[in-house]
């Protein structure tokens, strides 16, 4: 399916947003969330850029599967490392193991539903954390209510996997046009509410 | 009225003759070649910076074509330019070239001796050793190519601190070794077009594989050498990190055009290192 002029706009925008936070939103903080934010806005960024390039072709890719993976566990470690201090270790050995588990069994012929398996745990562990971690700790008042706005794009980052996933399996839930229409938004959409969010905190 | 139609008609055969899209980039290097240097930046040198690098990045453009017009009307990709089309006759094209490039390296040579002296010096690479000495007879040709190109960063960079040093060489060379990416890629892309005009390329001269691997280490090349002055500059934290995520992308699509090669790769490749470029000039006049 081509990318329309729209489409063009609204990639550009998401790209220039993640762009925004590699270089200014993420200023101040430690390494380890530094890296983590910084891989996770850089995958939206490279991605955006390789679409507003190639086309919708390259989300056939079986490559997308891993590098997207690195959104969710970039933006989950970093959220981590910063609010919940004794789960730190642990959760980075987690992001470690399942973004090498997710490698390997995506790279080798792995038979049965083993690779299936290994992406949702990893990705819905990181989805939710990216999800509920930001809107309990707005909830909370430990941070600004605007922080929120992390998890609501944590929300939107778990319906366009879900599209794509179910897309790449073949069998999608609604038909692959719509889906690619709507995808720009997504990522507009989810990239701003990132952005925003981060700024409240 | 009819008189200003034909000169704007005129105007607009001329247009396609400075290749604005190269010409533009060029500039832009050159322009962060000069911010680079984070001087308080004087804007009446800023635009005198400007135009007499469009005026000579354009007017030795416009030679090259001139000169060229014979493999432009041979090769599918470019006969439907000005003058292999014959919208613009050789002669216009010739004295339209050297007037604007006389002009260029005047204005520079008034703005700043040395500055004026890099400026002529990329203008005589690119047109007398890349077009008129070189193009046609070894595939080698690209490396003035690529030197000529750098010219315009490392001369921004001279205007703005009066000397050559490391980083505006660097900065040079990062151009120099992004060039390849451009221009093998078409190598590739209208290998027919270059084998009918009997223009040496790397891809007819070397092969495709070969020509590949060295698209894939210049584009490493030319990061590595962007991202080595962006520290020797001293960029913000932010910028380098947006650096890095840029390279990271550039990497990728390197590796990917040596071990899972398609056009569509290649091509994505050829693009990505535009935008690349674009950004890291930016980043780097931050």
């Amino acid at each position: 399916m081509k990318v329309t002029t729209l489409d063009r706009i609204l990639l550009l925008v998401t790209c220039l947003l993640s762009a925004y936070q590699v270089v200014v939103g993420i200023n101040g903080l430690e390494n380890i969330p530094t890296i983590a934010y910084t891989m996770a806005f850089g995958v939206l960024l490279v991605a955006g850029l390789l679409i507003l390039i190639l086309g919708y072709g390259v989300l056939d890719s079986p490559v997308v599967v891993v590098v997207s993976t690195m959104i969710p566990l970039g933006l989950s470690l970093g959220l981590v490392w910063e609010y919940n201090i004794a789960w730190r270790i642990p959760y980075l050995v987690f992001t470690l193991i399942g973004f090498l588990a997710i490698i390997i069994t995506r790279s080798t012929r792995m038979p049965g539903r083993i690779p299936t398996v290994i992406l949702a745990f990893v990705h819905g562990v990181a989805g939710l954390i990216v999800f509920l971690l930001p809107c309990i700790l707005a909830a909370r008042g430990i941070t600004n209510p605007g922080f929120a706005l992390v998890g609501f794009g944590g929300a939107l980052i778990g319906l366009g996997g879900l599209l794509l996933s179910f897309l790449k399996a073949g069998r999608p839930i609604v038909s692959r046009e719509i889906i690619l229409r709507i995808f720009p938004w997504i990522l507009l959409l989810m990239t701003t509410a990132f952005v925003a969010g981060f700024a409240f905190a | 009225m009819l008189i200003i139609r034909r000169i704007n008609a005129k105007a607009r055969s001329y247009i396609p003759l400075i290749k604005s899209g190269q010409t533009g980039l060029l500039l832009s290097t050159g322009i962060a070649g000069y911010l680079s240097a984070h001087t308080h930046p004087d804007l009446a040198v800023l635009i005198g910076l400007a135009g007499s690098l469009f005026l000579a990045i354009s007017g030795s453009t416009i030679l090259n074509m001139w000169y060229d017009s014979d493999l432009d009307t041979v090769m599918n990709r470019t006969h439907n330019r000005p003058l292999a089309s014959g919208k613009v006759t050789k002669k216009e094209a010739f004295w339209l070239g050297a007037i604007l490039s006389m002009i260029g390296v005047g204005w520079a040579i008034y703005i700043d001796v040395q500055y004026g002296l890099v400026v002529f010096a990329g203008l005589f690479f690119d047109v007398v050793v890349y077009t008129i000495w070189l193009k046609r007879r070894t595939s080698w040709s690209i490396v003035w190519g690529g030197i000529s190109g750098g010219i315009p960063i490392l001369a921004g960079r001279i205007l703005a601190i009066g000397q050559i040093d490391l980083v505006g060489l660097l900065l040079m060379m990062a151009v120099l070794f992004w060039i390849p990416t451009h221009i093998l890629t078409f190598n590739m892309r209208y290998y027919d077009d270059y084998k009918s005009a009997n223009v040496p390329t790397f891809p007819s001269t070397y092969g495709f594989e070969a020509t590949r691997a060295i698209i894939a280490l210049s584009a490493i090349i030319a990061a590595a050498s962007i991202g080595v002055a962006g520290v020797m500059i001293g960029i913000q934290a932010g910028a380098l990190r947006l650096m890095a995520v840029l390279s990271t992308g550039l990497l990728l699509l390197s590796f990917a055009t040596v071990f899972r090669p398609s056009e569509q790769v290649i091509f994505s490749l050829f693009k990505y290192a535009s935008i690349y470029m674009l950004a890291s000039m930016i980043l780097l006049s931050l």
